[in-house]
């Protein structure tokens, strides 16, 4: 049976390349599913962690992490559509009237 | 044979979540987005997850990516949307800190302690009766404010999607 660092080690790897999107994309939608590349990554490092403890509570934490992950993607894709019907772009460069 | 599906399944979630971050066109990152889901719901069943996986593909794989297919045909972008590159030393940067932070996971991962559980599991176990059985009784109570959230989510994407009627 594969040991359960290795699965740890593959949802690190994934949750990292999640945190690159996040930093170097400058599409706001490529930045969006870079987030849920984490979410899935973390996903993982609990259905490992339930495997390995016998215990289904990292199943439901995972049931529970996805419907969080619904209701993001609901509510970032509506202000991704309110951002492009004001500014017209979906460039994260453009988005700065919150910058100090 | 469990060692070659892992690292199989492991190979393609990695490349095609770098894909995803590295494609210029939204549509093709979803397509990659949802291969990566894919290899990783193969690695929930061989974890005895596999109500979990199912959940993976019909929910993520499913509704979350037809929503951003939605979204990003709504938007109907340009090919010209971003202008040159930026300096290249924030992409090298960027790949510097990347590389660190993973080999900070895989020190931790390493050197901290993991407790060895238990190699067999019941027969049933990561079922639909199982995982619906702590859902119900011991996770009841977060299970109700996942409704809630829900509701949330549902009113706060019609409030802020909606065009402002006119003279308001």
């Amino acid at each position: 049976m594969v040991p359960l660092e290795y699965y740890l080690i593959l949802s690190g790897i994934i949750f990292t390349i999640g945190v690159a999107g996040v930093v170097v994309s400058r599409n706001i939608i490529i930045v969006f599913m870079s987030i849920e590349l984490m979410l899935n990554a973390a996903n993982l490092a609990l259905i490992s962690f339930a495997r390995r403890l016998g215990d289904a509570g990292g199943h439901v934490f995972v049931f529970i992490v996805m419907a969080v992950a619904a209701a993001e993607a609901a509510v970032g894709l509506a202000i991704i559509i309110a951002l492009f019907r004001n500014k017209d772009t979906i460039n994260m460069d453009e988005f700065n009237i919150m910058k100090w | 044979m469990e060692y070659f599906i892992f690292f199989a399944c492991a190979i393609v979630a990695v490349i095609s979540a770098i894909l995803v971050i590295v494609q210029k066109n939204p549509v093709a990152s979803v397509i990659f987005l949802i291969m990566a889901f894919f290899a990783q719901a193969i690695l929930y069943i061989q974890l005895a997850a596999v109500f979990v996986a199912v959940l993976q593909i019909v929910v993520y794989a499913g509704a979350i990516m037809v929503l951003f297919l939605f979204v990003i045909m709504l938007l109907n972008l340009r090919r010209d949307e971003f202008g040159p590159e930026k300096h290249p030393l924030h992409r090298w940067v960027t790949r510097l800190f990347a590389i660190v932070l993973v080999a900070e996971l895989v020190i931790i991962i390493i050197r901290g302690f993991v407790r060895e559980g238990k190699a067999d599991i019941a027969a049933q176990f990561g079922s639909v009766e199982q995982v619906g059985t702590a859902l119900f009784t011991k996770y009841v109570f977060p299970f109700e404010l996942t409704s809630i959230l829900l509701i949330v989510a549902i009113i706060g994407a019609v409030v802020l999607a909606k065009r402002k009627a006119e003279g308001e």
